[in-house]
Protein backbone atom coordinates (compact mmCIF):
# COMPACT_ATOMS: atom_id res chain seq x y z
CA UNK A 1 0.00 0.00 0.00
CA UNK A 2 1.43 3.28 -1.41
CA UNK A 3 1.16 5.88 1.83
CA UNK A 4 -0.63 8.32 -0.18
CA UNK A 5 -3.55 6.70 -2.07
CA UNK A 6 -6.12 7.81 -4.23
CA UNK A 7 -9.53 7.80 -2.85
CA UNK A 8 -12.77 7.48 -4.66
CA UNK A 9 -16.27 6.75 -4.37
CA UNK A 10 -16.66 5.33 -7.98
CA UNK A 11 -14.61 2.88 -8.60
CA UNK A 12 -13.12 -0.79 -7.17
CA UNK A 13 -10.96 -2.74 -8.48
CA UNK A 14 -9.76 -6.16 -7.66
CA UNK A 15 -6.62 -7.69 -8.41
CA UNK A 16 -5.85 -10.92 -10.09
CA UNK A 17 -4.10 -13.55 -7.42
CA UNK A 18 -0.64 -13.45 -9.75
CA UNK A 19 -0.79 -9.36 -10.06
CA UNK A 20 -1.79 -6.49 -8.33
CA UNK A 21 -1.74 -4.95 -11.42
CA UNK A 22 -4.25 -6.63 -13.55
CA UNK A 23 -7.66 -6.32 -12.59
CA UNK A 24 -9.86 -9.82 -12.10
CA UNK A 25 -13.13 -7.70 -11.10
CA UNK A 26 -13.93 -3.69 -11.58
CA UNK A 27 -17.09 -2.45 -9.69
CA UNK A 28 -18.79 0.78 -10.82
CA UNK A 29 -20.76 2.48 -7.80
CA UNK A 30 -21.56 -0.89 -6.67
CA UNK A 31 -22.40 -2.45 -9.97
CA UNK A 32 -19.95 -5.80 -11.53
CA UNK A 33 -19.12 -4.47 -14.68
CA UNK A 34 -17.75 -7.07 -16.90
CA UNK A 35 -19.23 -9.77 -14.64
CA UNK A 36 -22.76 -8.06 -14.48
CA UNK A 37 -23.24 -4.84 -16.59
CA UNK A 38 -21.50 -5.41 -19.87
CA UNK A 39 -23.81 -7.44 -22.35
CA UNK A 40 -26.89 -5.99 -20.25
CA UNK A 41 -26.17 -1.89 -19.95
CA UNK A 42 -26.20 0.48 -22.99
CA UNK A 43 -23.57 2.96 -23.31
CA UNK A 44 -26.28 5.59 -21.93
CA UNK A 45 -26.87 3.50 -18.66
CA UNK A 46 -23.00 3.49 -18.20
CA UNK A 47 -22.31 7.43 -18.76
CA UNK A 48 -25.69 7.55 -16.37
CA UNK A 49 -24.26 5.64 -13.82
CA UNK A 50 -20.91 7.24 -13.65
CA UNK A 51 -22.25 10.61 -13.22
CA UNK A 52 -24.93 10.00 -11.51
CA UNK A 53 -23.81 6.83 -8.82
CA UNK A 54 -27.07 5.42 -9.59
CA UNK A 55 -28.28 3.20 -12.45
CA UNK A 56 -30.68 5.25 -14.77
CA UNK A 57 -34.48 4.16 -14.93
CA UNK A 58 -35.62 3.15 -18.30
CA UNK A 59 -36.93 6.85 -19.02
CA UNK A 60 -33.70 8.45 -18.22
CA UNK A 61 -31.64 6.21 -20.23
CA UNK A 62 -33.83 7.06 -23.22
CA UNK A 63 -33.48 10.80 -22.24
CA UNK A 64 -29.20 10.72 -22.17
CA UNK A 65 -29.20 8.41 -25.30
CA UNK A 66 -31.73 10.69 -27.34
CA UNK A 67 -29.91 13.68 -26.17
CA UNK A 68 -26.18 12.14 -26.83
CA UNK A 69 -27.77 11.48 -30.41
CA UNK A 70 -28.76 15.07 -30.73
CA UNK A 71 -25.09 16.36 -29.69
CA UNK A 72 -22.80 13.68 -31.29
CA UNK A 73 -22.23 15.71 -34.43
CA UNK A 74 -22.35 19.41 -34.68
CA UNK A 75 -21.26 19.36 -38.28
CA UNK A 76 -18.43 20.71 -39.93
CA UNK A 77 -19.63 24.62 -39.41
CA UNK A 78 -19.35 23.90 -35.43
CA UNK A 79 -16.15 25.84 -34.50
CA UNK A 80 -15.25 22.91 -32.09
CA UNK A 81 -15.56 20.54 -35.67
CA UNK A 82 -13.75 23.10 -37.61
CA UNK A 83 -10.99 23.12 -35.10
CA UNK A 84 -11.03 19.30 -35.13
CA UNK A 85 -11.14 19.66 -38.94
CA UNK A 86 -7.72 21.73 -38.75
CA UNK A 87 -5.70 18.81 -37.06
CA UNK A 88 -6.82 16.03 -38.93
CA UNK A 89 -6.38 18.19 -42.75
CA UNK A 90 -2.63 18.94 -41.10
CA UNK A 91 -2.07 15.27 -39.77
CA UNK A 92 -1.65 15.98 -36.35
CA UNK A 93 -2.46 12.97 -34.13
CA UNK A 94 -6.05 11.79 -33.01
CA UNK A 95 -5.76 13.00 -29.67
CA UNK A 96 -4.23 16.37 -30.71
CA UNK A 97 -8.18 16.73 -32.97
CA UNK A 98 -9.82 15.68 -30.07
CA UNK A 99 -7.86 18.30 -27.81
CA UNK A 100 -8.95 21.09 -30.30
CA UNK A 101 -12.71 20.02 -30.69
CA UNK A 102 -13.05 20.16 -26.44
CA UNK A 103 -10.44 23.43 -26.33
CA UNK A 104 -12.45 25.15 -28.94
CA UNK A 105 -15.97 23.16 -28.15
CA UNK A 106 -15.60 24.24 -24.14
CA UNK A 107 -16.15 27.84 -24.68
CA UNK A 108 -18.99 30.44 -23.27
CA UNK A 109 -20.20 30.79 -26.69
CA UNK A 110 -22.06 27.81 -28.23
CA UNK A 111 -20.06 25.80 -26.27
CA UNK A 112 -19.70 24.08 -22.61
CA UNK A 113 -19.39 26.79 -20.61
CA UNK A 114 -22.39 28.02 -21.94
CA UNK A 115 -24.23 24.94 -20.38
CA UNK A 116 -22.26 25.24 -17.41
CA UNK A 117 -23.82 28.58 -16.89
CA UNK A 118 -27.43 28.55 -18.38
CA UNK A 119 -27.72 25.51 -15.97
CA UNK A 120 -26.94 27.60 -13.13
CA UNK A 121 -30.02 29.21 -14.15
CA UNK A 122 -32.18 26.04 -13.64
CA UNK A 123 -30.11 26.35 -10.74
CA UNK A 124 -31.03 29.39 -9.56
CA UNK A 125 -34.32 30.21 -11.08
CA UNK A 126 -36.23 26.50 -11.17
CA UNK A 127 -39.56 27.14 -12.96
CA UNK A 128 -40.33 30.58 -12.16
CA UNK A 129 -40.96 32.54 -14.84
CA UNK A 130 -40.07 35.85 -12.82
CA UNK A 131 -36.91 34.51 -11.89
CA UNK A 132 -36.32 34.01 -15.18
CA UNK A 133 -37.32 37.08 -16.84
CA UNK A 134 -34.94 39.16 -14.10
CA UNK A 135 -32.49 36.73 -14.84
CA UNK A 136 -32.32 37.37 -18.25
CA UNK A 137 -32.78 40.89 -17.86
CA UNK A 138 -29.23 41.18 -17.81
CA UNK A 139 -26.09 39.64 -18.54
CA UNK A 140 -24.41 39.04 -14.99
CA UNK A 141 -21.09 39.95 -14.09
CA UNK A 142 -18.95 36.82 -13.04
CA UNK A 143 -16.24 37.01 -10.45
CA UNK A 144 -12.63 37.67 -11.90
CA UNK A 145 -11.19 34.48 -13.91
CA UNK A 146 -9.25 33.44 -17.66
CA UNK A 147 -13.00 33.11 -19.01
CA UNK A 148 -14.40 35.90 -20.33
CA UNK A 149 -17.17 37.82 -19.17
CA UNK A 150 -20.22 36.43 -20.78
CA UNK A 151 -21.61 38.33 -23.60
CA UNK A 152 -25.04 37.11 -23.65
CA UNK A 153 -27.83 35.05 -21.74
CA UNK A 154 -26.13 31.17 -21.89
CA UNK A 155 -28.38 28.87 -23.69
CA UNK A 156 -30.05 31.43 -26.19
CA UNK A 157 -28.01 32.43 -29.64
CA UNK A 158 -26.29 35.40 -29.97
CA UNK A 159 -26.08 35.38 -33.38
CA UNK A 160 -30.00 33.95 -33.81
CA UNK A 161 -32.83 35.35 -35.84
CA UNK A 162 -35.94 32.79 -34.52
CA UNK A 163 -35.07 29.47 -32.89
CA UNK A 164 -33.40 26.79 -35.56
CA UNK A 165 -35.84 24.11 -36.60
CA UNK A 166 -33.13 21.24 -34.95
CA UNK A 167 -33.58 23.21 -31.53
CA UNK A 168 -37.03 22.67 -31.49
CA UNK A 169 -37.09 19.59 -32.96
CA UNK A 170 -34.78 18.43 -30.50
CA UNK A 171 -36.92 20.26 -27.60
CA UNK A 172 -39.61 18.68 -28.77
CA UNK A 173 -38.59 15.30 -28.28
CA UNK A 174 -36.45 15.45 -25.17
CA UNK A 175 -39.23 17.09 -23.47
CA UNK A 176 -41.42 14.00 -24.37
CA UNK A 177 -38.96 11.50 -22.85
CA UNK A 178 -38.07 14.05 -19.46
CA UNK A 179 -39.37 12.76 -16.05
CA UNK A 180 -38.04 16.25 -14.82
CA UNK A 181 -39.27 19.70 -14.47
CA UNK A 182 -36.82 21.51 -16.66
CA UNK A 183 -37.81 20.17 -20.30
CA UNK A 184 -41.08 20.67 -20.47
CA UNK A 185 -41.58 23.86 -18.78
CA UNK A 186 -38.68 24.79 -21.56
CA UNK A 187 -40.95 23.60 -24.16
CA UNK A 188 -44.01 25.25 -22.41
CA UNK A 189 -42.19 28.86 -22.03
CA UNK A 190 -39.49 28.93 -24.69
CA UNK A 191 -40.95 32.08 -26.62
CA UNK A 192 -41.47 34.31 -23.31
CA UNK A 193 -38.03 32.62 -22.18
CA UNK A 194 -36.55 34.06 -25.90
CA UNK A 195 -38.55 37.21 -25.45
CA UNK A 196 -37.21 37.73 -22.31
CA UNK A 197 -33.70 37.14 -22.95
CA UNK A 198 -33.99 38.77 -27.00
CA UNK A 199 -32.65 35.76 -28.39
CA UNK A 200 -33.53 32.69 -29.77
CA UNK A 201 -33.30 29.33 -27.41
CA UNK A 202 -29.84 27.46 -28.55
CA UNK A 203 -28.94 24.10 -29.14
CA UNK A 204 -27.15 24.67 -25.14
CA UNK A 205 -29.96 25.80 -23.88
CA UNK A 206 -31.63 22.63 -24.26
CA UNK A 207 -28.79 20.63 -23.85
CA UNK A 208 -28.80 22.33 -20.24
CA UNK A 209 -32.13 21.75 -19.42
CA UNK A 210 -31.71 18.01 -20.53
CA UNK A 211 -28.49 17.92 -18.20
CA UNK A 212 -30.45 19.01 -15.44
CA UNK A 213 -33.24 16.83 -15.78
CA UNK A 214 -31.08 13.59 -15.98
CA UNK A 215 -29.95 15.48 -12.46
CA UNK A 216 -26.41 16.69 -13.17
CA UNK A 217 -24.66 19.54 -11.41
CA UNK A 218 -23.58 22.46 -13.64
CA UNK A 219 -20.31 21.17 -13.25
CA UNK A 220 -20.81 17.50 -14.40
CA UNK A 221 -23.38 19.03 -17.36
CA UNK A 222 -19.98 20.98 -18.62
CA UNK A 223 -18.05 17.72 -18.43
CA UNK A 224 -20.76 15.77 -20.45
CA UNK A 225 -21.06 18.31 -22.79
CA UNK A 226 -17.58 18.02 -24.12
CA UNK A 227 -17.81 14.33 -24.10
CA UNK A 228 -20.60 13.92 -25.45
CA UNK A 229 -19.91 16.43 -28.74
CA UNK A 230 -16.95 14.48 -29.33
CA UNK A 231 -18.25 11.90 -32.17
CA UNK A 232 -18.59 14.56 -34.97
CA UNK A 233 -15.11 16.29 -34.07
CA UNK A 234 -13.58 12.63 -34.27
CA UNK A 235 -14.82 11.23 -37.59
CA UNK A 236 -14.59 15.36 -39.82
CA UNK A 237 -11.41 15.47 -38.40
CA UNK A 238 -10.27 11.79 -40.40
CA UNK A 239 -12.19 12.79 -43.24
CA UNK A 240 -10.32 16.15 -43.87
CA UNK A 241 -7.01 13.85 -43.93
CA UNK A 242 -8.31 12.01 -47.05
CA UNK A 243 -9.91 14.58 -48.16
CA UNK A 244 -6.35 17.19 -48.21
CA UNK A 245 -5.64 20.61 -47.51
CA UNK A 246 -6.20 21.54 -51.09
CA UNK A 247 -10.01 21.26 -50.56
CA UNK A 248 -10.12 22.55 -46.96
CA UNK A 249 -10.53 26.26 -46.80
CA UNK A 250 -7.40 28.60 -46.52
CA UNK A 251 -9.54 31.67 -46.53
CA UNK A 252 -8.24 35.23 -48.18
CA UNK A 253 -6.91 37.75 -45.82
CA UNK A 254 -7.81 41.52 -45.36
CA UNK A 255 -4.59 42.74 -43.85
CA UNK A 256 -5.37 46.23 -42.01
CA UNK A 257 -2.18 47.13 -40.87
CA UNK A 258 0.33 46.28 -43.90
CA UNK A 259 3.63 47.86 -43.70
CA UNK A 260 3.96 47.02 -47.17
CA UNK A 261 1.33 49.49 -47.71
CA UNK A 262 2.37 52.34 -45.33
CA UNK A 263 6.26 51.84 -47.48
CA UNK A 264 3.99 51.73 -51.00
CA UNK A 265 6.58 53.86 -53.61
CA UNK A 266 9.62 52.84 -51.97
CA UNK A 267 9.78 48.74 -53.13
CA UNK A 268 7.46 46.82 -55.18
CA UNK A 269 5.07 45.47 -52.28
CA UNK A 270 2.25 42.66 -52.02
CA UNK A 271 -1.62 43.37 -52.47
CA UNK A 272 -2.81 43.64 -49.03
CA UNK A 273 -5.71 41.12 -49.77
CA UNK A 274 -4.58 38.09 -50.98
CA UNK A 275 -6.51 35.35 -51.83
CA UNK A 276 -6.24 32.07 -50.09
CA UNK A 277 -5.05 30.60 -52.62
CA UNK A 278 -1.88 32.44 -53.15
CA UNK A 279 -1.39 32.25 -49.26
CA UNK B 1 -30.22 43.92 -40.42
CA UNK B 2 -30.04 41.51 -38.87
CA UNK B 3 -27.84 38.86 -36.69
CA UNK B 4 -27.04 36.51 -39.27
CA UNK B 5 -26.49 39.42 -42.05
CA UNK B 6 -24.05 40.80 -38.95
CA UNK B 7 -22.59 37.49 -39.66
CA UNK B 8 -22.51 37.19 -43.23
CA UNK B 9 -20.33 39.91 -43.34
CA UNK B 10 -17.55 38.30 -41.81
CA UNK B 11 -18.23 35.47 -44.03
CA UNK B 12 -15.23 33.67 -46.48
CA UNK B 13 -12.32 35.94 -45.21
CA UNK B 14 -10.26 37.19 -42.35
CA UNK B 15 -10.10 40.86 -41.48
CA UNK B 16 -7.22 41.18 -39.25
CA UNK B 17 -5.11 43.61 -37.91
CA UNK B 18 -2.68 41.46 -35.69
CA UNK B 19 -0.49 39.75 -39.19
CA UNK B 20 -0.96 37.36 -41.69
CA UNK B 21 1.54 35.23 -43.48
CA UNK B 22 2.33 35.28 -47.42
CA UNK B 23 4.22 32.33 -47.78
CA UNK B 24 7.38 32.19 -50.27
CA UNK B 25 7.07 36.50 -49.48
CA UNK B 26 7.16 37.98 -46.25
CA UNK B 27 5.32 37.84 -42.89
CA UNK B 28 3.76 40.81 -41.08
CA UNK B 29 3.21 40.65 -37.75
CA UNK B 30 1.53 43.66 -36.01
CA UNK B 31 1.96 46.04 -38.11
CA UNK B 32 6.26 45.07 -38.93
CA UNK B 33 7.50 42.98 -41.32
CA UNK B 34 8.88 40.39 -39.07
CA UNK B 35 12.54 38.68 -40.84
CA UNK B 36 13.08 42.66 -41.37
CA UNK B 37 11.47 45.11 -38.82
CA UNK B 38 11.91 42.57 -35.75
CA UNK B 39 14.76 39.94 -36.07
CA UNK B 40 16.36 41.62 -32.89
CA UNK B 41 13.94 40.78 -30.68
CA UNK B 42 13.95 38.05 -28.54
CA UNK B 43 11.50 35.43 -28.48
CA UNK B 44 9.94 36.54 -25.20
CA UNK B 45 10.11 40.12 -26.32
CA UNK B 46 8.51 39.01 -29.21
CA UNK B 47 5.39 37.08 -27.41
CA UNK B 48 4.98 40.34 -25.33
CA UNK B 49 5.16 42.83 -28.13
CA UNK B 50 2.38 39.89 -29.77
CA UNK B 51 0.30 40.59 -27.05
CA UNK B 52 0.18 43.72 -25.77
CA UNK B 53 1.58 45.67 -29.06
CA UNK B 54 4.08 47.13 -27.58
CA UNK B 55 7.66 46.66 -26.29
CA UNK B 56 8.13 45.60 -23.36
CA UNK B 57 11.31 47.73 -21.25
CA UNK B 58 14.44 45.34 -20.85
CA UNK B 59 14.53 45.05 -17.31
CA UNK B 60 10.76 44.30 -17.30
CA UNK B 61 11.58 41.26 -19.83
CA UNK B 62 14.34 40.35 -17.34
CA UNK B 63 12.41 40.32 -14.46
CA UNK B 64 9.35 38.22 -16.13
CA UNK B 65 11.83 35.91 -17.89
CA UNK B 66 14.06 35.05 -14.12
CA UNK B 67 10.61 34.22 -12.42
CA UNK B 68 10.24 31.64 -15.34
CA UNK B 69 13.59 30.14 -14.59
CA UNK B 70 12.76 30.25 -11.06
CA UNK B 71 9.69 28.19 -11.45
CA UNK B 72 10.71 25.80 -13.79
CA UNK B 73 10.95 22.56 -11.54
CA UNK B 74 11.12 18.93 -13.45
CA UNK B 75 9.11 17.34 -10.40
CA UNK B 76 7.14 15.07 -12.50
CA UNK B 77 5.08 14.81 -8.77
CA UNK B 78 3.79 18.55 -9.67
CA UNK B 79 0.70 17.60 -11.12
CA UNK B 80 0.66 19.66 -14.82
CA UNK B 81 4.32 18.15 -14.82
CA UNK B 82 2.95 14.62 -13.87
CA UNK B 83 0.65 14.82 -16.87
CA UNK B 84 3.93 15.13 -19.22
CA UNK B 85 5.56 12.29 -17.42
CA UNK B 86 2.58 10.09 -17.40
CA UNK B 87 1.89 11.08 -20.82
CA UNK B 88 5.80 9.50 -21.32
CA UNK B 89 4.77 6.60 -19.90
CA UNK B 90 2.22 5.93 -22.02
CA UNK B 91 4.45 6.74 -24.67
CA UNK B 92 2.03 9.32 -25.58
CA UNK B 93 4.02 12.29 -27.97
CA UNK B 94 6.29 15.22 -27.02
CA UNK B 95 3.62 17.79 -28.21
CA UNK B 96 0.81 16.14 -26.76
CA UNK B 97 2.24 15.78 -23.58
CA UNK B 98 3.44 19.26 -22.91
CA UNK B 99 0.03 19.93 -24.66
CA UNK B 100 -2.01 18.70 -21.61
CA UNK B 101 -0.03 20.12 -19.02
CA UNK B 102 0.17 23.45 -20.18
CA UNK B 103 -4.33 22.91 -19.84
CA UNK B 104 -3.79 21.79 -16.69
CA UNK B 105 -1.69 24.97 -15.68
CA UNK B 106 -4.51 26.83 -15.63
CA UNK B 107 -5.35 25.79 -12.33
CA UNK B 108 -7.33 27.76 -9.60
CA UNK B 109 -5.20 26.83 -6.75
CA UNK B 110 -2.24 27.50 -9.04
CA UNK B 111 -0.63 28.68 -12.30
CA UNK B 112 -2.91 30.94 -14.72
CA UNK B 113 -6.45 31.73 -12.99
CA UNK B 114 -4.96 32.32 -9.53
CA UNK B 115 -2.86 34.68 -10.99
CA UNK B 116 -5.00 36.12 -13.12
CA UNK B 117 -7.29 36.45 -10.27
CA UNK B 118 -4.46 37.85 -8.06
CA UNK B 119 -3.49 40.60 -10.77
CA UNK B 120 -7.08 42.14 -10.98
CA UNK B 121 -7.36 42.14 -7.50
CA UNK B 122 -3.87 43.95 -6.90
CA UNK B 123 -4.72 46.28 -10.01
CA UNK B 124 -8.48 47.00 -8.77
CA UNK B 125 -7.53 47.89 -4.97
CA UNK B 126 -4.30 49.98 -6.22
CA UNK B 127 -6.71 51.97 -8.12
CA UNK B 128 -9.46 51.99 -4.82
CA UNK B 129 -6.97 52.73 -2.52
CA UNK B 130 -5.74 55.70 -5.09
CA UNK B 131 -9.27 57.08 -4.92
CA UNK B 132 -9.56 57.21 -1.00
CA UNK B 133 -10.52 53.18 0.23
CA UNK B 134 -8.48 51.72 2.79
CA UNK B 135 -7.02 48.13 2.58
CA UNK B 136 -9.58 46.96 4.86
CA UNK B 137 -12.37 47.97 3.20
CA UNK B 138 -10.88 46.69 -0.20
CA UNK B 139 -10.35 43.06 1.35
CA UNK B 140 -13.92 43.03 2.40
CA UNK B 141 -15.44 44.57 -0.82
CA UNK B 142 -12.87 41.76 -2.92
CA UNK B 143 -14.58 38.83 -0.39
CA UNK B 144 -18.13 39.57 -0.52
CA UNK B 145 -18.01 39.92 -4.63
CA UNK B 146 -15.06 37.26 -5.08
CA UNK B 147 -15.72 34.97 -2.76
CA UNK B 148 -11.87 34.36 -2.15
CA UNK B 149 -8.30 35.92 -2.48
CA UNK B 150 -6.22 34.36 -4.41
CA UNK B 151 -2.23 34.97 -4.56
CA UNK B 152 -2.22 33.84 -0.63
CA UNK B 153 -1.08 30.53 1.19
CA UNK B 154 0.17 27.78 -0.82
CA UNK B 155 -0.53 24.28 -1.61
CA UNK B 156 1.26 21.79 -0.33
CA UNK B 157 3.51 24.26 1.41
CA UNK B 158 4.31 26.98 3.46
CA UNK B 159 6.80 29.96 2.23
CA UNK B 160 8.12 30.13 -0.82
CA UNK B 161 11.74 29.79 -2.00
CA UNK B 162 10.97 31.80 -5.11
CA UNK B 163 10.06 35.43 -3.72
CA UNK B 164 13.66 36.22 -2.06
CA UNK B 165 15.82 35.79 -5.49
CA UNK B 166 12.71 37.44 -7.15
CA UNK B 167 12.81 40.29 -4.74
CA UNK B 168 16.70 40.85 -4.69
CA UNK B 169 17.09 41.02 -9.17
CA UNK B 170 13.90 43.22 -8.42
CA UNK B 171 15.77 45.43 -6.05
CA UNK B 172 18.95 45.18 -8.53
CA UNK B 173 16.71 46.28 -11.11
CA UNK B 174 15.27 49.04 -9.50
CA UNK B 175 11.67 47.72 -9.67
CA UNK B 176 11.02 46.08 -5.97
CA UNK B 177 8.83 48.98 -4.66
CA UNK B 178 5.89 49.20 -7.65
CA UNK B 179 2.65 50.00 -6.28
CA UNK B 180 1.40 46.43 -7.13
CA UNK B 181 4.08 44.69 -5.76
CA UNK B 182 4.12 46.99 -2.36
CA UNK B 183 0.51 46.17 -2.17
CA UNK B 184 1.09 42.65 -2.07
CA UNK B 185 3.09 42.73 1.14
CA UNK B 186 1.05 45.06 2.36
CA UNK B 187 -1.47 42.65 1.79
CA UNK B 188 0.53 39.73 3.38
CA UNK B 189 1.05 41.55 6.54
CA UNK B 190 -2.29 42.22 6.95
CA UNK B 191 -3.55 38.28 6.45
CA UNK B 192 -0.15 36.62 8.62
CA UNK B 193 -3.07 36.68 11.71
CA UNK B 194 -4.50 34.08 9.45
CA UNK B 195 -1.65 32.11 8.55
CA UNK B 196 -1.63 33.18 5.13
CA UNK B 197 1.45 34.43 2.93
CA UNK B 198 1.91 35.91 -0.04
CA UNK B 199 2.96 32.51 -2.85
CA UNK B 200 4.84 33.32 -5.91
CA UNK B 201 1.73 33.13 -8.02
CA UNK B 202 0.31 36.91 -6.19
CA UNK B 203 3.90 38.34 -6.28
CA UNK B 204 4.29 37.73 -9.95
CA UNK B 205 0.70 38.77 -10.81
CA UNK B 206 2.42 41.70 -8.88
CA UNK B 207 5.26 42.34 -11.33
CA UNK B 208 2.72 41.94 -14.00
CA UNK B 209 0.49 44.92 -12.52
CA UNK B 210 3.56 46.63 -12.26
CA UNK B 211 4.72 46.52 -15.61
CA UNK B 212 0.96 47.31 -16.96
CA UNK B 213 -0.04 43.87 -18.03
CA UNK B 214 -3.76 43.38 -17.81
CA UNK B 215 -5.30 39.81 -16.60
CA UNK B 216 -5.47 38.66 -19.70
CA UNK B 217 -2.04 39.45 -21.10
CA UNK B 218 -0.31 38.49 -18.39
CA UNK B 219 -2.16 35.26 -18.79
CA UNK B 220 -1.11 34.34 -22.24
CA UNK B 221 2.54 35.99 -21.65
CA UNK B 222 2.95 33.24 -19.27
CA UNK B 223 1.27 30.42 -21.10
CA UNK B 224 4.19 28.76 -21.13
CA UNK B 225 5.93 29.42 -18.23
CA UNK B 226 6.66 25.51 -16.55
CA UNK B 227 7.61 23.94 -19.80
CA UNK B 228 11.10 24.04 -18.85
CA UNK B 229 10.29 21.84 -15.79
CA UNK B 230 7.54 19.63 -18.17
CA UNK B 231 10.08 18.22 -20.98
CA UNK B 232 12.59 16.34 -18.48
CA UNK B 233 9.79 14.96 -16.63
CA UNK B 234 8.37 13.95 -20.47
CA UNK B 235 11.89 12.75 -21.44
CA UNK B 236 12.76 10.44 -18.12
CA UNK B 237 9.77 9.10 -18.41
CA UNK B 238 9.58 7.85 -21.78
CA UNK B 239 13.15 6.16 -21.10
CA UNK B 240 12.05 4.15 -17.90
CA UNK B 241 10.03 0.97 -19.17
CA UNK B 242 6.29 1.85 -19.96
CA UNK B 243 4.06 2.00 -17.36
CA UNK B 244 7.05 2.62 -14.69
CA UNK B 245 6.15 6.25 -13.50
CA UNK B 246 3.30 5.77 -10.68
CA UNK B 247 2.07 2.48 -11.33
CA UNK B 248 -0.89 1.83 -9.16
CA UNK B 249 -1.85 -1.52 -7.68
CA UNK B 250 -5.37 -2.26 -6.88
CA UNK B 251 -4.57 -2.12 -3.33
CA UNK B 252 -3.61 1.53 -3.37
CA UNK B 253 -6.99 3.05 -4.36
CA UNK B 254 -9.07 3.28 -1.34
CA UNK B 255 -12.60 2.72 -2.42
CA UNK B 256 -15.25 4.85 -0.72
CA UNK B 257 -18.10 4.18 -2.22
CA UNK B 258 -21.33 2.15 -1.68
CA UNK B 259 -21.35 -1.98 -1.40
CA UNK B 260 -21.39 -4.46 -4.54
CA UNK B 261 -25.12 -4.87 -5.45
CA UNK B 262 -26.60 -6.72 -8.21
CA UNK B 263 -27.55 -4.77 -11.53
CA UNK B 264 -30.56 -4.44 -12.75
CA UNK B 265 -31.79 -7.80 -14.52
CA UNK B 266 -28.35 -9.41 -13.60
CA UNK B 267 -28.24 -12.19 -10.67
CA UNK B 268 -27.28 -11.34 -7.57
CA UNK B 269 -23.65 -11.39 -7.50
Amino acid sequence: MSVSPIHTRIWLEEPEADSPFATRAAHCHGYDVFGAMLGRARWADMVFLLFRGEAPTARQSALLDALAVALANPGPRDPAVHAAMSGGVGGSPAAASLIAALAVGAGQSGGAREVFLAMRHWAAHGTLLAAWQEGLASVPMMPDDTWPQPEHAAGFDPNGVSAATIVRQTLTVLASLSDGPCLPWLFEHREALERAAGLPLAMTGVAAAALADLGLSPEEGEMLHLLLRLPGSAVHALEQWKTGFKNFPFYPVNLLDDPAERHAGQAAVMPSTTSGDAA
Amino acid sequence: MNRAEQLMLHVGHLTTSVGAAYPGSRAVFRGHDLHHDLGDLGWFELCAFGITGRRLPKDHLRVLEFIWTSTSYPDARIWNNRVAALAGTTRSTPNLALTAGHALSEAMIYGRRNEYRALTFFARTVQEMRAGATLADCLAHHLQHQGKLAGYGRPLASGDERIAPTMALARQLGLAEGPHVTLAFEVERELLSQGKQLNYGALVSAFGADFGLTGREFTMLFFPVFVGGMQPCYLEAAAKPPGAVFPTPCGDVRYQGVAKRAWPGSAPG
